[in-house]
């Protein structure tokens, strides 16, 4: 272990600390209303942890950020309203059907639009998936109309209280969809043949090819390993937060904020920085005048990524001389 | 050649007569557009997509409606009507150059328009600079505040909303501490700002004023606060989504003050995103909506039933309020224009002249000071019970 880790690790230590300061404060903050606000924050902050695992995923395997990822969770909310609200399919299978539809859109969007792109520099193709955005959104809005619209809660609407705080039972099935999604695709990438593979293709694609590990392939799975997440996210969110053709560009913007926040590229990383975003902003709004909520939160952002520009758990870009 | 016109000459003289004999019995029967007189050419600058086309479209089909029933009887004053319809696409820049081709290209006599005040905003320094009359389909306040000679309304202004929202909640309500909480946007702010100006002067405290992001997922940290507040009502002002999602977070948090909306939530999507979090949800909007509100047997009410009538059999479609806005405006010009014609400088005096003209929105009279229209009395405030909207008592 060098010194560079050491200091690293005792910085995240310092986090967690100035962490668990601001929960003990929040809670001691006439109980239940600390409850509430960090609740609503942990909610809130998962949905953001599972729209920037999504950038996370595509960012490991190509080093491209998808600029559509928001449209994929907008899909997957409205996909559910079509298939569950319109065409009263059970939930489940309209969820199964969701990410089905979506993966393959997702696929279908890399090898139509990204892939014929391969050697274009990065920026380029980040620049594309910014057109891919308008372009989904355009679309969502000609099929679905401007209107936001209603998917039922998956196990009802009955409040669940504890402490004197409470919470919808919907917000369980995003904790839990996230800690899911989390663990696979961390397992996927750090202990399967084809996720290391995919890793290594982005760092270096010409000596990974010459071992067998297309990058095209891998820019194909990790789109529609991006897609299926993206929808899943936004199937579960639905019933939460409306869903509406205009969605994607906040989640999108929020989600990538998480991402960078945690650390680029790192799926735990996602997380911790949703559930910080997410819990920072609830904070805000009950502290400060609730105007202030974003402006506050963006303002910690910007201050994390001045101390470390890698994010909380990312890796720093090694520079080899 | 002579023989045969000889041989015509009879039968042309019989078919004459009779042609006369049947046209001039027509004409006693009902009344016409006469074809020798040149066509009223109305413009219209509607969003009718972009963010904006919810209002747009119905105000679009309204016009079209009473473009093909004035056609069908006398036109105005014997002239036919034509309505030249652009598309803004929600956006300001746009309205002002469609105002500007319906002025020098098309020649129109007056302009409607447009639906979102940004855009209405924007047309408005081209219709007072060419000397246009404009009767716009927007509800914000900068719009006729200050008055400009050639600019009227006929929608109900933001500020008609907020005063029956007072009158509400201290006439019926009788509360005096209030709690706020509007969306951040301009619709938000601007009714939050004078909400709170306002209701001093009744004798009710804001006790809170707080806000959230249009796009915002979780309002329960800003109900939290206002819970710990000794609000005896929560007043919120913003468009859906938002709305929804806060009544639902006050059903989540079991809070039981309350609901006060603006006239921004006066559309079904409101109940169909809230569900039953919309029960017991009040929120002031056009007496149209709930035609019971008005008295039966009197002008306003068979024009509303006529007009409700018509809309759903021509569109398969109930009518809204933006249908009525557009109707109104139509209504308004053609009604000048049965006394001042087409010259812009008469027909904007006529206009401003304008007096108990039965629209669907209310009952339009304005004056040199009042470019409104309409008055507080034209709206209702609604009441959401199982699932449907009821006059509040």
């Amino acid at each position: 272990m060098n010194t560079g880790d050491r200091a690293q690790i005792r910085l995240l230590w310092g986090a967690a600390a100035v962490v668990v300061v601001v929960v003990v404060f929040t809670l001691s903050f006439k109980q239940s209303t600390g409850l509430q606000w960090i609740l609503s924050g942990l909610t809130v902050g998962s949905i953001y942890a599972l729209v920037a695992m999504g950038f996370s995923v595509i960012y490991s395997s190509t080093r491209v950020i998808n600029f559509a990822q928001g449209e994929f969770t907008m899909l997957g909310g409205m996909l559910m309203f079509t298939l569950c609200t319109r065409g009263g399919l059970p939930l489940w299978l309209g969820f199964l059907l969701t990410v089905a539809i979506v993966t393959v859109l997702g696929a279908g969007f890399e090898r139509l639009a990204i892939h014929p792109l391969k050697d274009q520099s990065v920026i380029t193709i980040i620049i594309v998936t910014i057109g891919l955005a308008i372009f989904i959104r355009a679309t969502a809005k000609w099929i679905w109309g401007t209107d936001p619209v209603k998917v039922a809660s998956f196990t009802g609407d009955k409040p669940l209280r504890f402490f004197g705080a409470s919470i919808v039972p919907q917000s369980l099935w995003v904790f839990g969809l996230t800690l899911v999604a989390v663990v696979m695709v961390f397992l996927f990438f750090n202990r399967t043949l084809l996720g290391k593979g995919m890793r290594a293709a982005a760092d270096n694609p010409d000596a990974a090819s010459l071992v067998g590990i297309s990058a095209s392939t891998s820019s194909l799975v990790a789109w529609s390993l991006a897609a299926a997440l993206g929808a899943a996210a936004g199937a579960v969110i639905a019933p939460i937060n409306f869903a509406a053709y205009d969605a994607g560009a906040m989640l999108g913007l929020k989600g990538f904020s998480a991402a960078v926040l945690g650390g680029l590229g790192s799926a735990p990383g996602a997380v911790v920085g949703g559930l910080m975003l997410g819990v920072l902003e609830m904070i805000t709004a009950g502290f400060a005048p609730s105007g202030y909520k974003d402006a506050v939160a963006f303002l910690i952002l910007i201050l994390v990524l001045l101390v470390r520009p890698q994010g909380l758990l990312g890796r720093p870009e090694e520079v080899k001389v | 050649m002579s023989r045969m016109v000889v041989r015509w000459k009879l039968p042309m003289a019989v078919f004459c007569v009779l042609a006369a004999v049947l046209l001039l019995g027509m004409g006693c029967g009902t009344q016409k557009v006469d074809t020798s007189k040149s066509v009223y050419k109305i413009g219209a600058v509607l969003s009718l997509s972009g963010p904006a086309a919810p209002l747009g479209q119905p105000e679009q089909n309204a016009l079209k409606m009473l473009e093909s029933q004035l056609n069908a009887g006398a036109g105005v004053d014997g002239h036919k009507v034509q309505f030249v319809i652009e598309d803004d696409q929600s956006n300001p820049a746009t309205a002002a150059t469609a105002i500007a081709k319906l002025i020098n290209q098309e020649g129109v006599s007056a302009v409607i328009g447009s639906s979102s005040t940004g855009a209405t905003l924007a047309m408005a320094p081209v219709a007072e600079k060419a000397g246009v009359p404009m009767v716009c389909c927007a509800a914000g306040t900068a719009i006729t505040k200050p008055v400009q000679s050639y600019i009227f309304r006929t929608p109900p202004t933001d500020s008609m909303a907020i005063d029956k929202v007072i009158a509400y909640l201290k006439d019926n309500l009788k509360i005096s501490k209030i709690a706020i909480l509007h969306d951040a946007n301009a619709f938000g702010t601007g009714g939050a700002t004078e909400l709170a100006a306002k209701s001093p002067s009744k004798g009710i405290t804001v006790v809170a004023n707080e806000s959230y992001g249009t796009t915002d997922t979780d309002m329960t940290p800003q109900l939290t606060k206002i819970g710990q507040t000794p609000a005896q009502a929560l007043v919120v002002w913003g468009t859906n989504p938002g709305p929804a999602l806060i009544a639902k977070n006050m059903q989540q948090l079991a809070m039981k003050i309350p609901y006060v909306g603006s006239h921004g939530i006066a559309n079904k999507t409101f109940i169909t995103l809230a569900g039953p979090a919309a029960e017991g949800v009040v929120f002031p909007g056009g007496k149209m909506l709930i035609p019971t509100s008005i008295p039966a047997g009197t002008p306003w009410r068979d024009a509303v039933d006529k007009f409700k009538a018509d809309y759903q059999a021509q569109y398969q479609k109930e009518a809204d309020t933006f249908a009525g806005h557009g109707w109104d405006a139509g209504l308004v010009i053609t009604d000048a224009m049965k006394t001042a014609g087409t010259d812009k400088v008469k027909l904007r005096s006529a206009i401003e002249a304008t007096k108990g003209v039965v629209g669907i929105g209310g009952i339009f009279t304005y004056s040199p000071t009042n470019h409104d229209g309409l008055n507080v009395s034209d709206l209702t405030m609604i009441k959401i019970a199982n699932q449907q909207w009821t006059e509040a008592k």
